[in-house]
């Protein structure tokens, strides 16, 4: 489905992705892991057309999208869930839930979408997408506008942080929903979650813009958990660490 | 009934009243100067003013769930007509009054129409005022409007004004002036767009007076183009009250935009708050948006279309 050649990127000083290839069949949950830093984000905003590769090329069932813009991507079926989810004075959560799935919506899907995330379409469906809302919520409503999509591949940024109250098995069972009702289609969550890195059928570990290690779960997890550093000390005395 | 207006009288009575033909209920309908159909009911009553041009709109106590149109159309050039109208809304009246003015212009003389408008609302009266500006025509002359709203809000009464004026007025000046008594609340809601050297000027000069008064503004403008506009507020807390304003602006092009909100506390007990903003659309919001599907333009037209609902 998605093929990634050679891919660099350097900014600021720094080599943030070193000559990334990697590939994402169909039909399959990936994740993508490592510290903080290491290129996870650059990656996704790279899929979805949002940074430009200094050098490599991006395969999209085939075909070269490394020169395309990031609304072609979206109608070729490229999906993004941002890490921080943008505001919109004036356009409400109904708005958005119907550009993400290009028609009009009814109470019935409005909640289908909604519910799945934990929020009522009565009480959310009119209310503006602004900082009336918090950042849980805003969350929430960019997964729903995801799940209204329908992409092929849908990328999703960090989805667990702020997800407040909200109970991470519901997070997981939309993925597994998404995956299911979209035929053939490919999900790519960037985590650190063990619990989300546990749905995945592969993990693609990344560190100081390079991969380290991609492949089923079960020879990658125990990588993972041997690379983790040693937890602070004072932490680990106090309680807090183990 | 619904051939008494040619096109363009229709086109322009849908932009500012959303009516086509002659509306339900109390109307006034005033075209390059002159009343042209008007209707009264039981509790509405309207009257032509003997000393200047204009109209008195009396509205009975307790008069529910009725609504009065006063639209004013203008598609000849040449003149500024200036119209006085006063609304005496009786006690406990809950009415929707719909005003607004619409010009098409194929001339190259200026068209120019100024609105004053009073209010009057006695105790508990509710009203809901929505004014909508609106210009077209293919002439080069300019279409002006310089609306005044008065208010003046009795013992417990409330005013909801909401004023639109999204297309193709070259020039304006608004002014509502507000002076609030006890238990009174103003709401106003307020929508501007300008475009290539268009201009517009918005002063609101409101005096909190009575005790639990309160007066709330809120005003979204899109700046395109080469287009300038101003917004001035001054609120005055006279009295233990709450005023807050919020006035948010899109800048785009190469328009310029001023804001200057004021708050005045003369009472220790007044609460008063302001906020402004005026930016360019986000570029995290066209992303966004082009993430789904759409493109620059279209991602940038939804961006506007929302902040101006």
């Amino acid at each position: 489905m998605l093929e990634l050649k050679n891919i660099y990127f350097f900014r600021d000083n720094k080599q943030i992705l070193n000559n990334i290839s990697l590939k994402i069949d169909n039909s399959k949950l990936i994740a993508i892991t490592g510290p903080n830093g290491s290129g996870k984000s650059t990656i996704a905003k790279i899929i979805m057309g949002i940074l430009k590769p200094d050098s490599g090329c991006i395969l999209f069932n085939g075909q070269d999208i490394t020169n395309i813009s990031i609304t072609q991507r979206a109608k070729l079926g490229i999906g993004f869930a941002f890490q921080q989810p943008v505001k919109f004075k004036g356009l409400t959560v109904k708005d958005l839930i119907e550009l993400s799935s290009g028609n009009t919506i009814n109470l019935g899907e409005a909640c289908n979408y909604l519910s799945d995330v934990g929020l009522c379409a009565k009480d959310y469906l009119n209310r503006e997408l602004s900082s009336s809302l918090s950042g849980g919520e805003l969350k929430r409503i960019e997964i729903a506008m995801l799940a209204a999509k329908k992409s092929k591949l849908t990328i999703f940024d960090e989805p667990e942080a702020g997800i407040d109250l909200w109970s991470f098995n519901s997070l997981i069972n939309i993925f597994e929903k998404m995956h299911k009702q979209i035929k053939n289609s490919s999900i790519v969550i960037i985590s650190h979650q063990e619990k989300i890195l546990n749905i995945a059928d592969e993990i693609i570990l990344l560190s100081d813009g390079e991969v380290k290690a991609m492949g089923k779960k079960e020879n990658v997890l125990p990588l993972l958990l041997n690379s983790t550093s040693k937890p602070c000390k004072v932490m680990v005395e106090k309680g807090g660490n183990k | 009934m619904d051939d008494k207006f040619n096109l363009i009288e229709k086109n322009l009575l849908k932009n500012i009243a959303d009516i086509e033909k002659i509306p339900m209920g109390a109307y006034n309908i005033r075209e390059n100067g002159k009343s042209i159909g008007r209707n009264t009911t039981a509790n509405i009553d309207i009257v032509s003013k003997k000393d200047k041009p204009g109209i008195d709109i009396i509205i009975k106590s307790n008069t529910k769930n009725e609504s009065v149109h006063i639209p004013v159309i203008l598609t000849k050039a040449g003149f500024n007509d200036i119209v006085y109208n006063d609304f005496y809304v009786g006690e406990n009246a809950d009415v929707v009054i719909v005003a607004g003015c619409g010009i098409h212009n194929n001339y190259c003389e200026t068209a120019e129409h100024d609105g004053i408008h009073t209010f009057h609302l006695s105790k508990g009266a509710k009203v809901k005022y929505i004014e909508k500006h609106y210009g077209e025509g293919n002439g080069s002359g300019d279409k002006i409007l310089n609306p005044q709203t008065i208010v003046y809000l009795d013992n417990g009464s409330t005013l909801e004004m909401e004023t639109v004026q999204i297309n193709g007025i070259s020039s304006t000046i608004r002014e509502t002036k507000g002076n609030l008594g006890i238990n009174s609340n103003l709401l106003i809601s307020e929508r501007i767009m300008t475009s290539e050297n268009q201009f517009a000027k918005t002063i609101f000069n409101i005096d909190l007076n009575g005790e639990n008064s309160s007066v709330s503004v809120a005003s979204r403008s899109v700046a395109k183009g080469n287009s300038k506009q101003e917004f001035i507020s001054n609120i005055n807390g006279n009295n233990k009250c709450f005023g807050h304003v919020e006035c948010d602006a899109i800048i785009m092009d190469t328009a310029k935009v001023v804001s200057t909100p004021k708050v005045t506390a003369n009472n220790i007990n007044a609460n008063l708050t302001h906020e402004a903003a005026i930016g360019k659309i986000a570029g995290e919001q066209l992303i966004k948006l082009m993430s789904l599907g759409l493109s620059e333009k279209e991602a940038e037209q939804q961006i506007i279309n929302g902040f101006l609902k």
